[in-house]
């Protein structure tokens, strides 16, 4: 655990990436089996212990310091492990620091009971760079900059494989990786993954921004508001992957025997409606889907109301044979031929917008609000499927953002690299006329679109503007005006002013705005496609 | 005859003494000031009188090239203000010059610390804890999880770093008026003789300080150097400088800080830390509750920082205490 926690220490201090593969590089070969596989596993947040949770380390801190006095320091350091580690007071014994493989065997057994009694054994053990990597290991969420494509760069790096095969392997293994480092360090037999419904990355895409191409490079597609998924079909099972690669198969059980042949498939999960596009786009809004989302048991009703779907982009895999080297115009045109043998109930293929030339895709895109469709994907005609975001292949260009004038009603410390500034914002319409006397209701909250500049004097008007304070959110004198942009906005009942926006960011900060010209609910109310 | 502490009140821009018309730290101009020290956000110029330390007075000459209506008061000593109030001050042990102002009017006693610390600091004479009636105490590392290691283990941390990389240096970062001179001298007393670089802004604080008697060992400026002779060499900063273009002159920094808060992980990240250096000239959270008892003052005020947690401690400890809301105050990069 010391090798460890001085890794983790150094990583959280480190800013140069080269210098962070060297260290994690460095770690990985001077460490033994299996305690490298662990620690990897902790690295790219691959490890679970259903009773370690932050929620049990609140409690076990509870106990041993003022309760008020805890939720004040949490709220300062923006991280429970953090503070934890902080906060725990230094045992009297001498440390006897547990090895990373013991201490993963440890959490493993802990049920909700024994956490109680395991997880403050293990932390007297460690002084507080030790508590703090156990902590940080048990509870995910390293937020030590290092992503998880970073430690796999790592590995690849430390035992010179190719980064691409490891990822390859990755997702059909779990840690602490054995296969991996027997076949990377020991130079035996890589892991087999064939007949395994394996996920792999996805290909993404940047944002255009202000880049022309040429559309005899590139293909249009509508972008769709669903969420993307990756079917996978092998050794006769079908699951369903987001994009993050978490297994969604439970949530989507009528997609599970519908795929009658082995593929890796990848597309945009929809349900069944006519807001995106109208009749001929065929599918539900954001918000129809989100019904569906987060439910690990699904009832009838549920799957007659709003069916899903899957509206095919690509194919990674077809029958056993990897198509991702060719290019997507030789991989679409092997998908609309298996069109012809999916099921029309399940799937359908996102079309291709024809456009005659560049301005032409650009006012067919100005169109696509109307149509409440998310925008247009351009994809290089001749481009590979390739892991990731590489420049110049795939690009997503969506449609201009909404722009609202709101007030900000209340703040949050932030966590990671915002911790302890007040960077959280949640933010008001005028629920009638200001100037007789009408309140503002919360319609969103925002944690992007400043500078760190910005964030600064947003922080500094928080604290001294402060009227009331909730634990750890504090109620400022509703005197500053955000132009909000966002991507949409919807009928929510989870809201008091019944509405909630898509992707909400500060636009710009009018500090020069008086409050009571910012707008009011029906103002953002008019702006509803669903 | 005001009576009840009455004749002090705290108003948003300073403590106000209203018998002898005088404010303690005012945030903005007035006739007459009682200053605590000669940081910014307590020691602001254009006041028509200055009542402070001859060395704080020093400092705010440095500062803003005025000396109108200066009134040095030695520790130790008292002055006499218009209606009845006496004015003593005494160590804060927090920079150059720091001092506590205890206040004495109608047999009642209120002590107003400005910024402190107990730890021992070669740089000025340590706090002398006072009874009184009620104590006017900050708050900037008021949580419990501010706890400051020994600065020995801060120096190790620092030499050992500079001792594994002699092709490059160590770039501290540290603020201009008492951090920066108390790192130079803790690093002479820990018995690193080489010469210190240092930023062109850190440079006429550091002579005052010499010329106050504290001695700071060879210094000189980066900009009369070449960056051959700074590798293996320690360079002192502001710490605005830490991530400025400025430091593209020195051998591969290594970019350090001496701060409270580098006590958090995420507050080094957010500045780029590479070499976080616990080091504070305000007390921490055992110094806090510590001198609140020690003092055993009838109400604390708590002026600012994290005065919830403090204000909560008092209340667990059966401590009557109130939080002032003062505006101007600043976490500053200490």
């Amino acid at each position: 655990m010391e090798e460890f926690a001085a890794l983790v220490d150094a990583l959280v201090y480190t800013r140069s990436r080269n210098e962070k593969l060297r260290l994690i590089a460095e770690y990985l070969r001077a460490t033994p089996d299996p305690d490298r596989g662990w620690a990897l596993a902790a690295l790219s947040d691959g490890l679970d212990f259903p009773a370690v949770k932050s929620s049990a380390i609140r409690n076990l801190m509870k106990d041993r310091v003022d309760p008020v006095l805890w939720t004040l320091s949490r709220d300062f350091v923006g991280d429970t492990a953090e503070t934890a580690s902080l906060l725990w007071p230094a045992p009297d014994s001498e440390p006897d620091p547990p090895g990373v493989s013991e201490a993963v065997e440890l959490l493993s057994a802990m049920t909700r009971k024994s956490v109680l009694t395991g997880l403050p054994n293990l932390l007297d053990r460690l002084d507080a760079s030790g508590r703090y990597a156990l902590l940080k290991l048990a509870t995910g969420g390293m937020r030590i900059g290092v992503s998880s494509r970073l430690a796999k760069t790592a590995f690849a790096q430390a035992f010179e494989v190719s980064v691409d095969q490891v990822e390859e392997y990755w997702h059909g293994l779990e840690p602490p990786y054995g296969p991996l480092f027997a076949w990377a360090a020991h130079g035996q037999a890589p892991p087999d993954i064939e007949n395994l419904p394996t996920f792999r990355p996805f290909m993404l895409a940047h944002p255009l921004e202000d880049t022309v191409v040429d559309l005899t490079d590139y293909a249009a597609e509508w972008k769709w508001d669903g969420i993307r998924v990756q079917l996978v079909r092998a050794g006769e099972e079908t699951r369903v992957y987001s994009r993050s690669g978490d297994d969604i198969s439970a949530t989507f059980p009528e997609l599970l025997d519908v795929l009658p042949f082995p593929a890796v498939l990848d597309g945009e999960l929809l349900v069944r409606g006519s807001a995106q596009g109208g009749e001929e786009g065929g599918a539900a809004s954001f918000n129809a889907l989100q019904q569906r989302l987060g439910r690990k048991k699904v009832s009838k009703k549920m799957l007659a109301e709003f069916p899903a779907f899957v509206r095919l982009y690509d194919a990674l895999l077809i029958e056993g044979e990897d198509v991702r080297e060719q290019p997507w115009t030789a991989r679409r045109s092997r998908l609309v031929s298996l069109m012809a043998r999916l099921p029309e109930s399940h799937f359908d293929i996102s079309s291709v917008v024809q456009a005659r030339d560049f301005d032409h895709l650009a006012e067919i895109r100005a169109g696509s609000r109307e149509d409440a469709i998310e925008g247009l994907m351009l994809k290089r005609r001749d481009s590979p499927y390739i892991a990731g975001r590489r420049v110049g292949y795939w690009y997503k260009w969506k449609r201009d953002p909404l722009l609202v004038d709101c007030v900000l009603m209340y703040a949050q410390r932030g966590s990671g690299k915002r911790s302890s500034f007040f960077s959280d914002y949640t933010f008001g319409c005028w629920d009638g006329d200001p100037d007789t006397g009408a309140d503002l209701l919360p319609v969103g909250k925002a944690y992007s679109g400043f500078t760190d500049e910005e964030l600064k004097k947003l922080d500094r008007h928080v604290r001294q503007n402060t009227v009331n304070r909730f634990g750890p959110v504090r109620e400022t004198d509703k005197s500053l005006v955000f132009e909000v942009a966002f991507d949409s906005v919807h009928e929510s009942k989870r809201h008091k002013s019944g509405l909630a926006m898509r992707f909400p960011r500060i636009h710009r900060i009018r500090w020069d705005k008086p409050p009571h010209e910012a707008d009011r609910i029906e103002a953002l109310r008019a702006l509803i496609r669903d | 005859m005001s009576t009840d502490f009455s004749w002090i009140r705290p108003e948003p821009h300073g403590i106000h003494i209203v018998p002898a018309d005088c404010w303690v730290d005012p945030s903005r101009a007035v006739a007459k000031a009682l200053v605590t020290h000669g940081h910014a956000d307590h020691a602001r110029g254009g006041h028509g009188q200055t009542v402070a330390t001859p060395e704080t007075l020093a400092i705010m000459k440095l500062r803003y090239a005025t000396s109108d209506g200066a009134t040095p008061v030695g520790y130790g000593e008292t002055i006499k203000l218009p209606g009845g109030v006496d004015a003593t001050y005494i160590p804060a042990g927090h920079v150059l010059g720091s001092a506590q102002i205890l206040l004495e009017h109608a047999g009642e006693r209120v002590i107003v610390t400005g910024d402190y610390k107990r730890r021992a600091d070669p740089t000025c004479p340590p706090f002398e804890a006072t009874p009184c009636d009620i104590f006017v105490t900050e708050a900037t590392f008021g949580l419990p999880l501010f706890t400051h290691p020994p600065i020995e283990e801060e120096m190790a941390k620092l030499l050992d770093r500079l001792a594994a990389h002699p092709e490059r240096c160590v770039l501290v970062g540290a603020y201009a008026l008492g951090k920066a001179q108390r790192v130079i001298a803790e690093l002479r007393g820990a018995g690193h003789h080489e010469p210190i670089y240092l930023h062109g802004a850190l440079e006429r604080m550091c002579r005052l300080y010499e010329e106050h008697g504290v001695g700071l060992g060879e210094l000189r400026l980066v900009a009369d150097h070449t960056k051959e002779n700074m590798r293996g060499a320690i360079v002192m900063c502001p710490p605005s400088a830490l991530n400025d273009r400025w430091s593209r002159r020195l051998p591969e920094p290594i970019t350090a800080m001496a701060s409270g808060w580098m006590r958090v992980r995420q507050r080094a990240r957010q500045r780029n830390v590479e070499l976080p250096l616990v080091i504070s000239d305000h007390a921490d959270w055992g110094e806090l509750t510590r001198t609140i008892a020690e003092v055993d003052a009838y109400e604390n005020w708590i002026t600012h920082g994290r005065e919830d947690a403090l204000l909560r401690w008092c209340q667990l400890h059966q401590r009557r205490a109130r939080a002032l809301a003062l505006v101007g105050y600043e976490d500053e990069d200490d």
